[in-house]
């Protein structure tokens, strides 16, 4: 794009999201929406504009629709444009994928339309979340229009060039921008005018569009079946409407350029004007690429270029080669997917055979034929810099430059990773570049976003924020990289070198390498408390060796005690905002006066007292700001803990141990296994303390109920029976009490508490019954400061994990005693307080060690699965869950697939072994042959059948014999479990799980209700109930959550329960052991209580007594097996009526903010809801006293 | 039957008026009390605390897992969506206001200096016709004198009064230890009328459980002589008019209360009970019972049992006491 000339005054601060989303709801009549990372917000925007009443272009609120999955959505969005209206969805990824039936035939029906799509990785070996161009370049086939935008102003700009073509060409358009590094990058753009947008939508394209809507006046047929004498012919019929289309995508540009002075080309070039060397690259990266070009033809003479792809479809031959310069003799073409077994990647190959086109039809110009190489960067938004850059141009001047490459990876497998040299840090002059480092949900992000707000405003000057953020939902660290500089900011990728660095939670300096990227000189400013002695001494000592080789300005203020004693709580942003300032010198003129301006638009419309305080922690904040002088030497004795313990496996010091250190890219290809398996039980060897409190066991006035062991979300407390004799080795101070209960008589009874892995929820001590007597607020579990207990805490969990577990055929399979079996589910990155993690917790010790899990995307494959480490684990005997996920939509077939393979594999086994039984022990054969039962004795004891029968045919040489060895594990039955949430259960797998509960397959399907797209960011699923304010159901949603349980019922021969474990914990486990003993289908709803209710998940065992006193949950067990035994096989386990409904949505945000903004509208949907709630009852009611007939 | 009384300077057909409740949360609600003869209509406060409170767990809400998770950086609409401060009030007395001719008097529980003030200015605007401040603190904290209790108190009274132009009423507790001197200091800010009393959540303790539970129950019949000690004390002697609220269900409880000296009977457990029908069953009555004994007005009763004007008034004061203590043991 050309300089256009403006100043920084008439651009806004916004992202790739807002930008492209705003034009897409400005051109439409119709937007279908369904989340996902990363596109979700641009459907959120539409939802919230729409229901802020705003118009699009033509003065009206565009019609949002939810869909149930992207591939409804696509379907919503056909139908739409054979009606004659201008639609628009937004998506990535999968989502994308599951378009692509619906784009041909969009395309083929020549269909006016506009997709929008954060480019995503697709999931192969894993999922990512993050931006490549694996998604977009899966339908290049489709017959869809593709425009790449490589910033944030392209993507406003080329949202409206699409929306705009698509009209006049007829041809559909899917725009593209890269995931996350534009999607959610900050950066100043210039936004377009209503003028600027009407001139360029084409009003007659608009009235044919409407003249070709599907209309019972002028009828006419469209979706035809065709034969082989006609569909070949017809086909070709759309060919000069894609031969148009990039000479119209081109006229749209130079109308904009025109207008706005912003002008693009299909292909835009930079660069020498004689360049030999020539990089082509569309998206973000080409950013990078341009800017690097540019710097090393100006600083270094480098005839070198760049050439961007904004139109990739459809591919103009002459325009490409037409950018070229004819001096070009060497091209590196750079793609962001892989395309494993093709020639090369798409992009390569179309530049490839556009100069042999070329070169064939005469229209090369070329002096010399130039060489052409293919590169792959930037998968899953891996790090795309100018080294990198640069890095290709030097390749392309050697003499026998790689055909194919990588940049940004050490390959040392395939050995055709590039190697980079230098850092090379391009810096416009001016430019100021910070990072902060902070913890999820501190404030750190959002104050930053205010300081690029203030700091555009204020000084004129451009700013650029990204911020990278880790993948647990719990204690997660933030980095924000801030650039500012009088000149636009063209820099995708993250600061290298800063010149302000901040730490606003102390304990990171023990985490992460703060000062990794503190440029010589800088500014550091810590969030610490003590004297400026006090803090240096804290520092490790790499930290203080960094800090002085690098001769940093190190400060420190007490943010948190300057916060609370402002009134501010926790919340330090203001104090760290008002430092940064102050010490970057970057606000001119009365720093402090323009600060406490902004926080007056801030906060000035939630109330004075806000203000107030903030004003005064503005004003306390310097004062306590110190700065910390630096010795000449290092004298910390301490050092920054190894991110992994030394008795850890070699794999999770190897690799996982990189990762945690923040030193992941640096691992190589060997690294790695090559299908994306990844060993289990690895979140144990990740301490990350951070809680500030945790539970401590007063073992006094303990009645060994183990209710807290059940409720821990994160497998923190640990219950077990152990021999007295045991205990002699124990450390000091360790607790233990005679133990409760006739199976283990005589034993000792030990409770302790992993003190790192605790996040602080306090769900243990709220569901604690046992209370001291002299002083109920003191229970047998009791928050204390970490600090004080840790140690003590700490040893005695380490000794006790040493004692033997419970054994488990003497277990008794009651509330109060399954909590001894070993969880085989710990320390998962879950959120704090998470209601869905007890429910996986007691499936991995009813099940673990036999259990296989089939996981649809969602929280619990995050928590689940999300590197670096993963909870689920193993027992002594090396058993435990083997967990995959597949997808979001196809999690209930993925689980049958596993089921019915395990049946396969077990039918073979049997057979095998009635083929050998003569050359094996006959009872042995007979035994194995008639073990029927799933209890933890006869399981064992066939455990013990396969060993010894495995040991049988070791001594027999045949391929059968082989071939049982091979499969016999399949004799000890497997308990197939497939777990999902809302979003999967009731929206887009619903399909596959009706499918699955009526084929009569014996799989067990926890559903995890919290009645939400929880993962994806609180958007309504149809799990969503009436009057809670949700994402895409912002007034409150009005239609009743689907009964799922009752839907599934109706088959006759599913089981199904209705759970909730904080509300009856003893229904919730016989819900799990009768669905895993039942033969067939059994599908568990679990009410799971959530961050996205907004409010404190310390109350969440209260709230979901409430849910089901109240009716909101109905507590129910329907079992097919009473049905046969001429019981009734409903049991409604907690009849509702012990609370109103409304004190349970009283508790909750999502439904408080419905009734404060609109209490006439909140009554008529607590009306509603009572009556659904009634209605509910009814029906179960009316059901449970369905009782088969006794045959006479 | 003349049942026409003075309060907060409107002159009404008949003293009962429904209390602040949840009667009157709905239009429909509204409309039924109109109809069946509520002299004014009183609505429910308007709690500045419990704004705060629900802005406060709403902006926590959606602060927590905000910006720590790459998939979902919110999981809330964003809190402009939202009308979380008085919005929705102020709406109900607009609607209100124009849905019914008698006077609407809109009350208000404020907590920060300057939320009085304000809300009251907002409240006016709405078109309240009248305001009825529910003041009261409960006073947990050692080092706070009822000195101090008191000087809050006047000073809400003097800034709401001096911020709004409508009649303004103060609701007490009454647990002041010298009322009588502290209405007489209230009367100097110019409020115009005096409720009494407020009534409050309890707090009791679940032995099983050992929780405190708070809970709040419908008054009874009983509650009413503590108003009438007070009613017939101030009756008279002060210049603000005053209202009953609390233990009223009967005609003869009513009655009570204007011979103690009210200008108007505030009724909420009885219609919560019985639904609005009792309040015209109530002023029915009230006629009827004026009739049968030989009234000539309402304003005839009024204060006619007060301390200056009862044949006994030492029955109001300490004396009486002693006098229950006998009566009880006899």
């Amino acid at each position: 794009m050309a300089d256009t000339g403006l100043t920084c005054d008439e651009t806004q601060l916004m992202d790739g999201n807002q930008a492209a989303g705003w034009v897409a709801y400005r051109c439409s009549e119709v937007v279908a929406i369904y989340p996902i990372t990363p596109a979700s917000p641009m459907g959120e925007f539409a939802d919230e504009w729409a229901s802020a009443g705003k118009k699009n272009l033509w003065g009206d609120i565009p019609q949002v629709v939810e869909m149930q999955s992207e591939a409804g959505a696509a379907g919503t969005i056909h139908g739409a444009l054979q009606a004659g209206t201008l639609a628009t969805t937004f998506t990535a990824s999968q989502g994308l994928l599951l378009m692509i039936p619906n784009l041909y035939k969009i395309a083929g029906e020549l269909t006016p339309f506009v997709l929008h799509v954060a480019a995503r990785t697709l999931a192969t070996h894993a999922l990512s979340i993050f931006g490549d161009h694996s998604d977009v370049m899966s339908c290049r086939q489709t017959g869809m229009a593709l425009l790449s935008s490589a910033t944030v102003q392209e993507a406003q700009d080329l949202a409206l060039i699409s929306h705009a073509v698509t009209l006049t060409s007829r041809v559909p358009f899917l725009h593209f921008f890269d995931g996350f590094r534009t999607s959610h990058e900050l950066n100043a753009a210039v936004p377009l005018s209503d003028d600027d947008i009407r001139a360029l939508m084409d009003n007659d394209a608009i009235t044919a569009l409407r003249q070709r809507g599907m209309s019972p006046d002028r009828p006419v047929l469209r979706g035809t079946a065709q034969n082989p004498d006609v569909f070949f012919q017809a086909r070709e019929a759309c060919q000069p409407y894609y031969d148009a289309c990039p000479a119209a995508v081109q006229a749209a540009m130079d109308t904009l350029g025109a207008r706005t002075g912003r002008k693009y080309r299909l292909f835009d070039y930079h660069g020498h004007p004689a360049a030999e060397r020539v990089i082509v690259i569309m998206g973000s990266g080409a950013e990078t690429a341009r800017e690097t070009a540019l710097y090393l033809e100006s600083n270094q003479g480098e005839p070198v270029g760049v050439v961007t792809v904004h139109l990739y479809r459809p591919f103009s031959i002459a325009d490409f080669v037409g950018a070229l310069p004819t001096t070009v003799r060497a091209i590196a073409v750079l793609d962001r997917t892989k395309e494993p077994g093709a020639v090369a990647e798409p992009l390569y190959l179309d530049v490839v055979a556009a100069l042999a086109e070329a070169r064939a039809t005469g229209s090369s110009s070329f002096k010399t034929e130039p060489m052409v190489i293919g590169g792959r960067y930037g998968l899953s938004s891996k790090e795309f810099t100018p080294t990198m850059v640069k890095a290709v141009f030097d390749e392309l001047k050697s003499d026998r430059p790689l055909r194919r490459f990588t940049v940004g990876i050490n390959d040392d497998v395939n050995k055709n990773s590039l190697t980079l040299g230098p850092d090379l840090t391009i810096n416009p002059p001016g430019t100021i570049k910070a990072i902060f480092f902070g913890l999820g949900s501190d404030g750190t992000v959002g104050a930053n976003k205010n300081s690029l707000k203030i700091i555009h405003e204020e000084t004129g000057q451009y700013g650029q924020g990204y911020f990278v953020y880790d993948s647990r939902k719990s204690g997660a660290t933030t980095v924000s990289h801030l650039r500012f500089s009088p000149e636009p900011i063209h820099a995708p990728y993250l600061i290298r070198t800063a010149g302000f660095v901040a730490c606003h939670h102390f304990p990171l300096i023990n985490q992460m390498n703060v000062l990794e990227h503190a440029a010589v000189g800088a500014i550091v400013l810590l969030n610490a408390p003590g004297t400026a002695s006090e803090v240096w001494a804290s520092l490790p000592r790499s930290v203080q060796e960094e800090a002085i080789e690098k001769q940093v300005r190190l400060w420190a203020v007490d943010a948190t005690e300057v916060a609370r004693k402002a009134g501010l709580g926790r919340r330090i942003n203001t104090v760290m905002q008002t430092c940064f300032f102050a010490l970057s010198g970057i606000l001119k003129g009365d720093a402090v006066s323009q600060i406490k301006h902004a926080i007056d638009k801030t906060y000035g419309r939630r109330s004075e007292e806000v203000v107030r305080r903030n004003h005064a922690a503005v004003d306390q904040s310097l004062s306590n700001l110190v700065e910390v002088a630096l010795p000449a030497a290092a004298s910390a004795q301490h050092e920054r803990p190894a991110p992994v313990p030394s008795h850890a496996p070699d794999f999770v010091q190897r690799v996982t141990g990189m990762i945690l250190g923040g030193k992941g890219d640096l691992l190589p290809v060997s690294a790695f296994p090559v299908d994306g398996t990844w060993p289990v039980g690895t979140a144990k060897y990740e301490k990350r303390s951070i809680a500030t409190e945790i539970p401590q066991w007063n073992s006094e006035l303990c009645i060994q109920c183990n209710k807290c062991a059940m409720v821990c979300p994160h497998g923190v407390i640990r219950v077990k029976p152990c021999d007295p004799a045991a205990l002699a080795g124990a450390p000091e101070g360790f607790k233990a009490l005679p133990y409760k209960g006739e199976e283990f008589e005589g034993s000792k009874y030990i409770l302790t508490v992993s003190p790192e892995d605790c996040t602080g929820c306090t769900l243990c001590v709220a569901v604690c019954p046992a209370k001291d007597k002299a002083n109920p607020k003191r229970k047998a579990l009791e928050m204390l400061p970490i600090a004080d207990i840790a140690a003590a805490s700490r040893t005695s969990f380490e000794f006790a994990l040493t004692l033997p577990e419970a054994p488990r055929t003497k277990v008794p399979l009651q509330v109060k005693q399954v909590q001894l079996f070993e969880p085989l589910f710990e320390f998962s990155g879950a959120c704090s307080g998470c209601g869905e993690t007890p429910y996986i917790k007691l499936l991995t010790q009813l099940y673990g060690d036999r259990a296989v899990i089939a996981n649809a995307t969602g929280c619990s494959s995050i928590y689940g699965g999300n590197l670096p480490t993963t909870p689920y684990t193993t027992n002594a005997q090396g058993r435990g869950p083997a967990w995959s996920n597949s997808l979001f939509e196809d999690n209930a077939e993925y689980g049958l697939g596993l089921r019915t393979a395990y049946d396969q594999l077990g039918k073979q086994a049997r057979t095998l072994i009635e083929t050998l039984a003569p050359q094996l022990p006959g009872q042995l054969v007979e035994a194995i042959l008639a073990a029927t039962g799933r209890d933890e004795s006869t399981i064992a004891a066939q455990r013990d059948r396969v060993v010894a029968l495995k040991d049988a045919l070791s001594g027999i040489a045949s391929l059968p014999a082989r071939r049982l060895a091979e499969i016999a594990d399949n004799l000890v039955p497997r308990s197939v479990w497939i777990l999902g949430g809302d979003g999967w259960a009731y929206d887009i797998g619903y399909g596959g799980l009706d499918h699955v509960i009526a084929s009569g397959a014996n799989v067990n399907i926890l559903v995890m209700d919290t009645e939400v797209y929880s993962n994806t960011g609180g958007q309504q699923s149809k799990a969503t109930p009436i009057g809670a304010s949700a994402k895409f159901a912002i007034a409150g949603r009005a239609i009743a959550k689907k009964d799922l349980g009752t839907i599934a019922m109706s088959y006759g021969n599913v089981y199904v329960a209705h759970i909730a474990f904080g509300a009856r914990d003893q229904q919730t486990v016989r819900a799990f052991l009768e669905a895993e003993s039942y033969d067939g289908p059994s599908l568990i709803i679990a009410y799971s209580h959530c961050i996205a209710h907004g409010y404190d998940l310390a109350h969440g065992l209260d709230q979901q007594k409430l849910a089901v006193d109240s009716g909101h949950w109905p507590l129910y067990r329907y079992d097919p097996r009473r049905l046969a035994a001429g019981e009734k096989p409903l049991v409604i386990d907690v009849a509702p009526g012990k609370a109103r409904l409304s004190q349970f949505m009283a508790n909750e945000t999502r439904f408080r903010v419905v009734e404060r903004d609109d209490p006439e509208r909140f009554k008529m949907l607590l009306n509603k809801a009572e009556a659904e709630a009634r209605h509910r009852a009814d029906r179960l009611r009316f059901a449970a006293d369905f009782q088969e007939p006794k045959a006479e | 039957m003349d049942l026409s009384t003075r309060y907060l300077g409107f002159d009404l057909p008949h003293p009962l008026m429904p209390g602040a409740s949840p009667l009157v949360d709905n239009l429909d609600g509204v409309r039924r009390l109109e109809d069946a003869g509520a002299a004014a209509i009183v609505l429910h406060s308007l709690f500045e605390e419990q704004i705060r409170q629900d802005r406060r767990n709403a902006e926590r809400a959606m602060e927590t897992g905000a910006d720590s998770f790459a998939e979902a950086l919110t999981y809330f609409p964003g809190l402009d969506h939202f009308a979380l401060g008085p919005e929705a009030y102020l709406e109900q007395v607009r609607k209100i206001k124009a849905a019914v001719k008698v006077p609407v008097i809109a009350s208000l529980n404020g907590v920060s200096a300057e939320g009085w003030a304000d809300y009251a200015r907002l409240i006016e605007q709405a078109g309240a016709d009248a305001l009825e401040l529910n003041v009261y603190f409960l006073a947990t904290r050692f080092d706070e004198s009822a000195e101090i209790i008191e000087d809050r108190v006047v000073a809400i009274a003097r800034q709401v009064k001096q911020s709004v132009g409508i009649p303004v009423a103060l609701k007490l507790s009454p647990f002041f230890s010298a009322l009588s001197g502290l209405v007489r200091r209230l009367e100097t800010t110019g409020i115009d009328g005096l409720v009494l009393f407020n009534r409050f959540y309890q707090p009791d303790i679940d032995i099983e459980a050992l929780e405190v539970r708070a809970q709040i129950e419908l008054s009874t019949s009983s509650e009413l002589l503590l108003r009438l000690r007070w009613l017939a004390i101030l009756s008279g002697q002060v210049r603000p008019s005053l209202a009953c609220s609390g233990g009223v269900h009967t005609v003869a409880d009513a009655v009570k209360a204007i011979m103690a000296g009210a200008n108007a009977v505030q009724v909420v457990s009885l219609l919560l009970k019985q639904g609005p029908g009792a309040l015209t069953q109530l002023r029915d009555g009230l006629s009827r019972w004026l009739e049968d004994h030989e009234y000539e007005s309402l304003a005839q009763m009024q204060g006619s049992m007060n301390l200056s004007r009862c044949p006994n008034p030492a029955a109001f004061e300490r004396g009486n006491y002693m006098a229950v203590l006998q009566s009880w043991r006899t």
